[in-house]
């Protein structure tokens, strides 16, 4: 048995037991964070708050929501909307958070990828965030399964299709994705359970492993300036802080980040009480019916770029090229073979590469959308070679990348 | 300013991104159908000026209530709605209110042509007539008189135009076919609140019913309307209540002829059953603004304050 002595006050009782006082230096009054920084930056913790919104809204929403293919429909659109007071209010707030969380997200990648703040021992921060990019994926597929709507219904029938391999017709496979033939009960019941459970246990513990692989290489900062943290920190402590070229997160680095949050909030709140059409689709306000396929069957916005780079290739180039688009991102800090963390802008090709890609993957997104006819069939053709070009690309123009 | 820039920069990106999605991509996918301000511009125009006194006589001679009740003036065909709805596939609507509901033009149109009027000629032939039949004078000398004097008649009966409801609306123009079950209708009529099981249970199996033959007359039944104000825009309800067949070509669903008072109306109802706290969003929504408006503004004190020593 250790030897306690007899606590002074409630923070040294807590500090004998936990180790508050160390972990309140180390992860808020000295873990360091550069000040050349801009609100991009504060991404992340919006991110953290809109997944704390969608905990809560959804936690409220579970209260009412009923996992059977007969219920689920009115459970969501009548109980929830219409029966319980400000049902409607969380339901908004969830379905619109659940939308605008992957615009943070996207925003927050190419942030990353802008900075090339995925380098130099900030590997495990890019990798650990495109997991939880994975399974907000997934945490969101599922979720659009429990209204049970059309969209609900033929989505979950074409990305379970999915798994069948093409032309290697493993429809077993599907079969015991969906517990069934067809999208039904087990099927809604097992999307529940992953939904309300497994994904966001998953995601919480995502990030923390997400804030752990950046406590040590710190963030990165607007010009890839390489910090002496140690010696700026000095500065700090000894008072000179407006030379100093570091800031403590706590309280310095959370008060802008809750600026912007607070930002943040009123353009969310925009959306969820006047704009919210974007965020759920018409479609699925028409209950799901396994015998009427809707006239047009797409995605979630956030998946379009995706589901573009699959349909316009046939059957099984289609897959692997689909394949290859899930898991390329991964790989970004390893086919990126120049040393330079610092902003795309000078850097030459790669430049360009960084422009080339967004405005691909936006394009991919439209067309993702639009039906694949005529001229968008052939622009998505068009896209979905150009992002593949563009991964191949990579390693050979970072190689050529003169060392800054 | 690095960092207003960047904010143009990222909004222009995301905005655009939002036009491709959702206005650009879903007027590419929805044909555009203009309205027509409910004017029934194919239907010929009135030409003759009806008497309400004389067309009450004719509306009894012209045998409309033989399969319509007009409960407001006391006169019901002594069938039920749901022998009704066994016998013309769809249970004929109370006329009291059809005065004010429908267009004159239409009514007029309807009377001498059902199918023409409803533009679901399509559908019927002399071996298969609509089930209401046309009306071929009343031995009058001239038809368009004897139609134009009934007109005049029901208009008389119904409440004035503006006076029109949205549940009158509804469950004249579009109840016969399409069920609510968020407000509780049914091709029979409302839903009561019922003591007993078992008679709760001959209800709906007498919708059931009354649904089978709709479908056998409709070639399939037609949809719960609940949630269709979201499911489909305001816009292409009112179109489609105009004229279903500029979305739908070649579709069952009849045009129904309404006014356009009364497609406002009906939208209404629409609202009602699948959106009706539309208005405590709008409430709630600026006070939740004025709310984040404050919060912006300490956000911003506090890093002002905390800040100050950093620069
Ligand atoms: C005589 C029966 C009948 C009446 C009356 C009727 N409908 Fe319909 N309605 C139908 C049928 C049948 C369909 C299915 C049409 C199809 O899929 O071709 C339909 C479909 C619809 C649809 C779905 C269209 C779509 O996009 O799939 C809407 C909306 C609709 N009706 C609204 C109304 C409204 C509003 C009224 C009253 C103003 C009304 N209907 C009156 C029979 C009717
Ligand atoms: C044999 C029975 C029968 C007779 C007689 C009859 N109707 Fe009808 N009426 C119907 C049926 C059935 C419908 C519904 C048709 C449908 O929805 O497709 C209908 C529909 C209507 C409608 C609603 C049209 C709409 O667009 O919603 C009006 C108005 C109407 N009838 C007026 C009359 C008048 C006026 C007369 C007398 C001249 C008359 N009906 C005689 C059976 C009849
Ligand atoms: C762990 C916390 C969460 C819980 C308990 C939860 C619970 C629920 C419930 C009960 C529903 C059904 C009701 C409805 O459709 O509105 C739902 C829907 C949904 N959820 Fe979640 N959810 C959580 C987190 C998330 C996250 C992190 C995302 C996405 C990033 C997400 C995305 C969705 C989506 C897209 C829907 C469909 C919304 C709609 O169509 O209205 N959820 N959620």
């Amino acid at each position: 048995m250790a030897h306690f002595e007899k606590a002074k006050s409630l923070n040294e009782w807590f500090d004998q037991r936990l180790g508050v006082n160390t972990l309140n230096r180390v992860l808020a009054k000295e873990y360091w964070i550069p000040k050349d920084i801009n609100f991009l930056w504060a991404m992340g913790m919006v991110l953290a708050i809109t997944f704390g919104i969608l905990l809560v809204s959804g936690i409220f929403l579970l209260m009412y929501y009923q996992p059977n293919v007969d219920l689920a429909f009115d459970s969501v659109n009548y109980t929830i909307m219409q029966e319980v007071g400000y049902g409607w209010l969380w339901r908004h707030v969830h379905a619109v958070a659940a939308s605008v969380v992957f615009l943070i997200i996207y925003i927050h990648m190419f942030t990353g990828i802008y900075y090339g703040s995925y380098k130099k021992g900030r590997e495990l921060i890019w990798i650990s965030g495109m997991l939880l990019f994975v399974a907000f994926s997934a945490e969101a597929f599922s979720g659009y399964m429990l209204p049970w709507g059309q969209m609900s219904y033929w989505a979950g029938m074409v990305i379970t299709n999915l798994f069948s391999m093409g032309s290697l017709e493993m429809n077993g496979v599907v079969e015991w994705i969906r517990g069934d033939y067809v999208p039904a009960q087990a099927f809604l019941d097992r999307f529940f359970m992953l939904h309300v459970l497994l994904i966001p246990i998953v995601i919480l513990l995502l990030i923390g492993i997400h804030f752990g692989a950046l406590r040590l290489p710190h963030v990165n900062n607007q010009n890839g300036e390489e910090i002496d943290f140690e010696v700026e920190a000095e500065k700090y402590r000894s008072g000179n802080k407006a030379a100093s070229k570091v800031i403590a997160f706590a309280n310095d680095f959370m008060a802008k980040d809750m600026f912007v949050v607070a930002v943040f909030l009123v353009f969310f709140f925009y959306l969820v009480f006047w704009n919210f059409g974007f965020a759920m689709d018409p479609v699925n306000f028409d209950p799901a019916d396994g015998l009427v396929t809707p006239a047009h069957i797409y995605p979630e916005w956030y998946f379009l770029w995706s589901y573009e780079i699959l349909r316009p290739f046939s059957k099984d180039i289609g897959l692997i090229a689909f394949a290859f688009a899930q898991v390329i991102f991964f790989l970004l800090p390893f086919l990126d073979r120049s040393p330079n963390a610092v902003p795309a802008s000078r850097r030459g090709l790669f430049n360009i590469w960084f422009w080339v890609m967004l405005v691909d993957l936006i394009v991919l997104t439209a067309m993702g959308k639009l039906p694949p006819e005529g001229i968008y069939s052939t622009i998505g053709y068009v896209a979905a070679l150009v992002f593949i070009a563009l991964w191949i690309a990579l390693p050979i123009i970072t190689k050529l990348e003169k060392k800054l | 300013m690095k960092e207003l820039f960047i904010l143009a920069v990222v909004t222009f990106f995301s905005l655009l991104t939002y036009w491709l999605v959702e206005p650009f991509a879903h007027g590419q996918m929805h044909a555009h159908v203009d309205s027509k301000s409910f004017a029934y511009a194919d239907l010929p125009a009135l030409t003759k000026q009806g008497d309400a006194t004389r067309g009450a006589d004719t509306f009894m001679a012209g045998g409309c209530i033989g399969c319509h009740n007009v409960k407001a003036l006391g006169m019901e065909t002594g069938m039920s709605a749901k022998d009704a709805a066994a016998a013309y596939g769809v249970n004929p609507p109370d006329l009291s209110n059809a005065g004010a509901i429908y267009d004159a033009k239409f009514l007029a149109d309807l009377i001498k042509n059902p199918a023409h009027a409803m533009s679901v000629e399509h559908k019927f032939d002399d071996m298969h007539p609509h089930p209401m039949p046309a009306f071929y004078g009343a031995g009058g000398e001239d038809i368009d008189q004897e139609i134009a004097d009934m007109v005049a008649y029901m208009q008389s009966i119904a409440v004035k135009a503006e006076e029109v409801t949205p549940k009158m609306a509804f469950e004249d123009a579009c109840g016969r076919c399409h069920a609510v079950r968020y407000t509780k209708w049914t091709q029979l009529g409302e839903m009561p609140n019922f003591k007993y099981k078992k008679d709760e249970l001959r209800f709906q199996a007498d919708v059931l019913d009354a649904q089978d033959a709709v479908k056998a007359y409709m070639g399939k039944l037609p949809p719960d309307l609940s949630m269709y104000i979201r499911s489909r825009n305001e816009h292409f309800l009112s179109t489609f209540i105009e004229d279903p067949q500029s979305h739908l070509h070649g579709t069952a669903m009849p045009r129904v002829g309404v006014t356009a008072h009364a497609s406002e109306q009906v939208i209404e109802y629409m609202k009602m059953a699948g959106d009706p706290l539309a208005a405590d969003r709008d409430e709630i929504g600026k006070n939740v603004m004025i709310y984040m408006i404050f919060f912006v503004l300490f956000a911003y004190l506090w890093k002002r304050q905390i800040w100050k020593d950093l620069h």
